[in-house]
């Protein structure tokens, strides 16, 4: 299965995402400060950093749920910065949460339902007429969740309320529920948390798996052995400043990177 | 009681005995104005009748707080909006007598608009917040009928409208005895079959959006509207959907009210009554279609049993030693405390909420997850 079916090749530009100049203020606290980015096609792209390095805050802004004080943020070319949450995913960036944020009492493969929102129609006139149409995009809806819990490894669950789900199958549903708008650039917001060894090493398996089909990867995580493995790219954030950029080996070296991580295990 | 439920669930599954109790009930269902009428006198099917009303209401705000999660104190107004709306328009309050087919879809349709007129401004809002603006609203509605007698009289203000015209078809007036092969069929039993109709036609569309794109969206919102909204769902607009449709259902039940009674005054819409509709879905089981009917039957018909306490004190102290009107209230609030104690998800709870409110298997999972947590 291909996860960019709609994605054509010639709207494939080099760049994925720009953000320029990109700054965040919570009172006094510069919890992003001047952050400028870029994310090419199909790499898998880490943000790491140390807690309160701003991440997630960036990660807010990128999907609409904090408005940048400052700055400028593109997806293939199109602003999104400013835009409302549901405006970005419907232009193609998909995320998941650090703090696991399910719909807990629906099942996994509702959940899933809810993901393919967005790319379907029927109104109330269909749901209560039910006609061919509104059949036949239902029966889609339900395949193609059918088709990504399988996809992410989930498929048994499948109709057990997600907060039911262990920690680990919480995370895959979450990636699951993301893929089904149908993302061209999927931010993971620490996928691996609360995740065992062997989970984290089949959670890399499927995060290369779906880069191989054609979705550029934002990831921000913390398992070092995760991102040094996963990522082409890598930068460090540390108070809200991006103070390293590049392969995971130099970045791996960078001294000043090495200071913010002082005493943090970056080794 | 394992048992039962087996035996309950191999019935279930059964094609044939569905057919067969689904039939039952539909025959049921037909003669129960008569039944009811016979035992326990015409008074009862009057009862019947507000019965079926009240659980088109129910349904309506089971729309918006059952599914879509949005605590809504002020619904009542949207039930007014419907009745004002049939009395208006068919009424002598301007000489105006549209027919029941325009006036049925026209009070919906206005109610819907209220609805997304007074959702729009609380949006923002979430749980205590928005209770409390949307009891302002309803109020807000009650006081201007009230009101709006001066400087010019619309709404006749606290007298309330009279004569409104009864529920009919033609020359067909469901407020007439009527006789068919032979059985007479006094008014309040033809308003029973429309009633009945329309609650039907109202189960059937709750239904239908549960199981749908729509309603995923609905419960999505309530469980999560950052990540609703992060998953591309328009919360403004699905909100305001819900509030729509919850209306256009009290519009409907409204305008029914109207025409059956034929007079309205503002003193019908006060916040009690909005309170009596939420404590329907509370007590039957929120966002779970029967529980929510479950709920609207037994508080009609309970407090009108109550009456009966009155001659039953007599009887037994020779006074009466509880006014009915205070038992009522006070079996009232029992009844919801401890259900709140026993059930806090409902007689009839939806899955979801079952769910919710956590079974032991949900327990364990959450010791689960809060070990994960520990071990990070
Ligand atoms: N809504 C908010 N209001 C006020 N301060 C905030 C808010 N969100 C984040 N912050 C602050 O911004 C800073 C960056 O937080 P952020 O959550 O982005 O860090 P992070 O890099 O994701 O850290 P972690 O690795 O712990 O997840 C922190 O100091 C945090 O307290
Ligand atoms: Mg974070």
């Amino acid at each position: 299965m291909t996860l960019d079916a709609e994605i054509k090749p010639e709207s494939h530009p080099e760049t994925r995402l720009v953000v320029s100049g990109v700054s965040k203020y919570f009172g006094g606290l510069a919890a992003l400060d001047d952050v400028s980015l870029q994310i090419h096609a199909g790499e898998i792209y880490g943000l790491i950093g140390p807690n309160g390095a701003g991440k997630t805050t960036l990660f807010n802004v990128l999907t609409g749920l904090y408005r940048a004080d400052a700055g400028h943020i593109s997806l293939h070319g199109a602003r999104i910065s400013g835009l409302k949450p549901n405006q970005v995913v419907a232009l193609g960036l998909a995320r998941t949460f650090q703090n696991i944020r399910l719909f807990a009492n629906m099942t996994a493969i509702e959940n899933v339902m809810v993901g393919r929102h967005l790319r379907t129609h029927a109104g109330i006139v269909g749901a209560v007429w039910r006609d061919r149409a509104t059949r036949a995009e239902e029966t889609a809806i339900l395949e193609r969740a059918r088709e990504l819990l399988e996809y992410v490894g989930i498929m048994k669950q499948a109709y057990l309320p997600a907060k039911h789900l262990s920690y680990g199958d919480q995370r895959r549903l979450e990636i699951a529920r993301a893929l089904a708008t149908d993302p061209v650039l999927l931010a993971l917001d620490e996928p691996a948390a609360g995740m065992n060894p062997v989970e984290t090493s089949k959670l890399q398996i499927l995060l290369q798996k779906i880069r191989n089909d054609g979705v550029t990867l934002l990831l921000i995580e913390h398992d070092v052995k995760l991102v040094m493995g996963l990522c082409d790219r890598i930068a460090v954030l540390d108070y809200g400043k991006k103070i390293a950029e590049g392969i995971p080996a130099d970045v791996k070296c960078d001294p000043r990177v090495i200071e913010a991580y002082l005493g943090g295990g970056m080794t | 009681m394992d048992k039962l439920r087996q035996r309950w669930n191999a019935l279930r599954h059964d094609r044939h005995a569905a057919w067969a109790a689904a039939l039952a009930l539909a025959v049921l269902l037909m003669l129960l104005p008569f039944i009811t009428g016979e035992t326990l006198g015409r008074g009862w099917v009057r009862i019947l009748d507000f019965t079926l009303l009240y659980i088109m209401l129910a349904l309506g705000l089971n729309i918006v707080v059952g599914y879509a999660g949005l605590l809504d104190l002020g619904y009542i107004a949207f039930y007014a909006v419907g009745a004002y709306t049939y009395a208006l328009l068919a009424s002598p309050q301007f000489g105006l007598h549209l027919p029941f087919w325009a006036l049925l879809p026209i009070g919906a349709g206005i109610a819907g608009i209220f609805g997304i007129l007074l959702g729009a401004p609380t949006l923002r809002l979430r749980g205590d917040y928005l209770a409390i603006v949307t009891l302002g609203f309803g109020e807000i509605i009650r006081i201007f009928l009230n009101n709006l007698n001066a400087p010019v009289n619309i709404t006749n203000g606290p007298q309330g409208i009279n004569l409104i015209d009864p529920v009919s078809f033609g020359s067909f007036s469901l407020s007439e005895t009527h006789t068919f092969f032979g059985v007479t069929f006094p008014g309040i039993y033809t308003y029973y079959y429309l009633f009945l109709l329309l609650a039907l036609l109202v189960i059937f569309v709750s239904l239908r959006l549960q199981n749908s794109r729509i309603g995923r969206a609905w419960v999505a919102i309530r469980e999560d509207e950052v990540a609703a909204e992060a998953m591309g769902i328009n919360t403004r607009n699905i909100k305001l959907l819900a509030f729509a449709m919850g209306a256009s259902f009290a519009g409907i039940s409204g305008g029914l009210f109207a025409g059956f009674q034929g007079f309205i005054s503002p003193e019908s819409f006060n916040l009690f009554e909005s309170i009596i509709v939420l404590c329907m879905i509370v007590l039957g089981g929120m966002g779970n279609i029967g529980g929510v009917i479950l709920g609207a039957v037994l508080l009609t018909v309970f407090p009108e049993a109550l009456r009966y306490i009155g001659d039953l004190q007599h009887y037994l102290f020779g006074r009466v030693l509880v006014d009915a009107a205070d038992l009522r209230m006070l079996l009232f609030g029992l009844a919801l405390v401890l259900i709140m104690i026993f059930r806090p998800a409902g007689l009839v709870p939806s899955v979801r909420r079952r769910h919710e409110f956590g079974s032991d298997a949900s327990v364990l999972a959450q010791e689960q997850a809060s070990l994960y947590d520990a071990r990070r």
